[in-house]
């Protein structure tokens, strides 16, 4: 009953929010596809990164997958095609770099993911140089801002749904006990490479789509415009301030944050980089464990500390401590 | 368990937007006019901030404050209203400057807006110029594709010309250096593998082809690399006497160093971006002699000597030698077509179309909204970064070949 309500609460504000356009001016739709954007981009990092624990900074190489994707080929196939395409090439893409790198551990694959950016944006550029001899792509699709903003919503509420079954599936049972005790999971006969990689796989998956959805708006891409490490790090930061192994927990911390980027840049534009900075100095030290993990310690003293914080805590904690160490 | 936090999480959830939805319905109150509003989203942070801080953002503050001491922009009607600057930082990332540019057009209704720096940045918010109907004077984009983006958006200019214009100067320059003997029909090449290089080797190959030239050495080597030995090496031993390295101002540097310590005096010498900085001529003394790259000044254009002087004692650098002077002189455009036609964006368009103008160039009317008058090579000459391509453009100077030995 309780899950009857949130779902049909959770389609009212989807829907208001698609009706939004409707209402608001170019910038207002500007907004929102930026903070829409991120709000996918750190639930999708949230799907894996606060389940497993394992700090992904690759979130840009597979955003930028799928804007490349897009201008590459938006000259020869319909749109809709472009986005599978766009995704299967994420999926592959992610399926190698699971295979190759999930058994490394805590920081290395932190760093590990880190180069796989800037390795990708290197490929991208030799392939454009030496094959075919151009460097920029010129993205020209009939698309309005509203067009982008409705897709990425669509994309916003399948990622949310994605996360809420993988919560309650097998899937999840799996990485919660993962992210209790490795051995003890291991030895009970869970998968855990295969439960790993499949997470992995859907959170980039996504990733690239938020990328694809979002390419047209610049008309113009080169590796150094799609590949921006900046939105590795917004995306992080975002996820662990809302608190990333909870279903609401990134778009918890991405809405909030994106306002205020969006409030600095906009009346503090010579100041941003320094306020930004002693930001995240403060969310490290004060929210540790998330804006949900506040709300729970809050709650705390009228409630058992173990039915409030649920099970899935540990691997918050683990991810929020990684990235203090990292 | 997860139900309560849900619901609670769902009511944040709703505040938030709510939060949103208020931040952005902030009205925007009418009153007298009593200045003139003009935008810019512009790197000022991030991997952009370079080129942008030399070739752009200096010249919009220059402008302002020219137009602000004279009493401000002059209107139809003779009367004067001063200008007032509002600006942002896209911080390099494309996403940013489409956001800051609608931010500008749709909250603070600014009555123009002045370009971001870069072809990419400048490709982005085209779409945007065209759908709020602001003219877009597009300096900093160099683009072979000017006559399609014209008619995609027609109140869009471009005014640095497109790659194929440079090499066909410098290739023009090169064939009647040959004809006259002084130099071989070989040259040998290296570009960065980055969009100014890529763009401009690709325009050269045909541009050299048609010439008559031979092209016996053309590798492209990774942004960022410090040691160019072992192509300039490569370059020595394949016989072509012009030597053009399309490069980035770190690498610019760099190839004039170690081509000095390798005694590698090619006839001719043509570097990247980078050559036309003011740096450039200092650093380098009598040995930037007879250097050659893209861009280039009329040392006789009393005009743009004078802006040249202002820049220097106002921003506290010299401009460069390239973009510099046609940045500021789209701005006097942008001016002049105000002070004949008022602040209708329509008709200001008209006129920076159709009309002619008195600015820091000279003389000045856009062709399909494009400049084609410009100066696509220059070379340093007595401490001057003097204009000699195309050859046949009047004013040109000769350029000095062969270039005199290292010193």
């Amino acid at each position: 009953m309780k899950t009857i309500i949130g779902f049909a609460v959770a389609a009212i504000a989807f829907g208001l929010l698609a009706l939004a356009p409707f209402y608001l001016d170019a910038y207002g739709i500007g907004l929102l596809i930026g903070m829409t954007g991120y709000v996918t981009l750190a639930s999708a990092w949230g799907l894996f990164s606060g389940r497993t624990g394992y700090v992904s900074l690759a979130t840009v190489a597979f955003f930028g997958i799928g804007a490349y994707a897009v201008a590459a080929l938006n000259e020869t196939l319909p749109y809709p095609v472009i986005l599978l395409v766009a995704a299967g090439i994420g999926l592959v893409v992610a399926l190698i770099v699971g295979l190759a790198t999930l058994r490394l551990a805590g920081v290395y694959f932190v760093i590990f993911t880190f180069g796989l950016a800037e390795l990708i944006r290197q490929l991208v550029t030799w392939f454009e140089t030496t094959v075919t001899g151009t460097l920029g792509r010129y993205i020209f699709l009939p698309l309005g801002p509203e067009h982008i903003y409705w897709q990425l919503l669509a994309l916003c509420a399948v990622t949310l749904l994605i996360t809420w079954w993988v919560d309650r599936s097998r899937l999840g049972m799996a990485l919660r006990v993962i992210a209790d005790d490795e051995v003890v999971a291991s030895h009970i006969g869970i998968d855990i490479a295969r439960t790993k990689i499949a997470l992995f796989v859907i959170s980039a998956v996504l990733i690239t789509l938020v990328g694809a959805i979002q390419a047209p708006r610049w008309t113009y891409v080169e590796p150094a415009i799609v590949f921006n490490p900046t939105v590795s790090f917004l995306t992080l930061i975002m996820a662990l301030l809302g608190g990333a192994a909870r279903l609401w927990g990134p778009a918890l911390g991405a809405i909030p944050l994106f306002i205020l980027f969006e409030w600095l840049s906009a009346n503090f534009p010579n100041h941003y980089s320094i306020l930004l900075g002693l930001l995240f100095i403060v969310i490290v030290f004060l929210l540790p464990r998330g804006v949900v993990g506040l709300l729970e310690r809050l709650r705390a003293p009228s409630a058992p500390l173990d039915q409030a914080a649920g099970t899935s805590a540990p691997a918050q904690g683990k991810a929020a401590s990684q990235e203090v160490r990292g | 368990m997860t139900t309560v936090t849900r619901r609670r999480a769902l009511r944040y959830f709703g505040v938030s937007v709510a939060i949103a939805a208020a931040s952005f319905a902030m009205p925007t109150s009418a009153q007298e006019r009593t200045s003139i509003r003009i935008g810019y989203a512009i790197s000022k942070t991030g991997p952009n901030s370079g080129g942008a801080g030399i070739t752009t953002l200096p010249n919009y503050q220059l402008w302002v404050k020219d137009v602000n001491d004279a009493g401000g922009l002059e209107l139809p009607d003779g009367s004067k209203l001063p200008i007032e600057v509002i600006e942002y930082d896209d911080r390099s990332s494309a996403e940013e400057v489409v956001r800051a540019v609608e931010r500008l057009a749709a909250q603070d209704k600014v009555d123009f807006i002045l370009p971001p720096w870069g072809t990419g940045f400048n490709l982005a918010v085209a779409p945007l110029f065209d759908r709020f109907g602001y003219p877009q004077l597009a300096v900093s984009a160099v683009t072979d594709k000017a006559p399609e983006f014209v008619q995609r958006w027609k109140k869009s200019y471009w005014l640095l010309g497109g790659g194929h214009d440079y090499t066909n100067a410098l290739a023009g320059l090169l064939s009647k250096a040959a004809e006259a003997g002084e130099i071989n029909k070989k040259v040998a090449m290296i570009s960065v593998a980055d969009g100014f290089g890529i763009d401009l080797v690709t325009a050269a190959r045909p541009s050299f082809q048609e010439a008559g030239f031979e092209i016996v050495y053309d590798v492209t080597y990774p942004a960022g690399t410090t040691d160019f030995t072992p192509m300039i090496n490569e370059a020595t031993g394949s016989g072509a006497d012009s030597f053009i390295a399309f490069s980035y101002p770190p690498e610019t540097f760099a190839i004039t160093q170690q081509a000095q310590v390798a005694k590698f005096n090619p006839k001719v010498l043509y570097l990247g971006v980078g050559t036309g900085f003011p740096a450039y001529g200092a650093n380098n003394g009598e040995n930037a002699e007879g250097i050659m790259s893209l861009g280039g000044i009329d040392p006789n254009n009393a005009e743009n000597a004078a802006y040249r002087k202002r820049h220097e004692e106002v921003v506290g650098q010299a401009p460069d030698l390239w973009g510099s002077v046609v940045t500021y002189n789209s701005l006097q455009m942008l001016q002049q077509a105000i002070q004949r036609r008022g602040l209708d964006k329509e008709a200001v368009a008209d006129e920076l179309s159709n009309g002619t103008f008195q600015t820091v160039l000279g003389e000045v009317k856009l062709e399909d909204n494009q400049l084609r008058k410009l100066w696509f090579g220059g070379q340093w000459q007595n401490g001057q970064f003097v204009a000699v391509a195309p050859v046949d453009r009047e004013g040109a100077a000769p350029a000095i070949l062969p270039k005199p030995e290292w010193k």
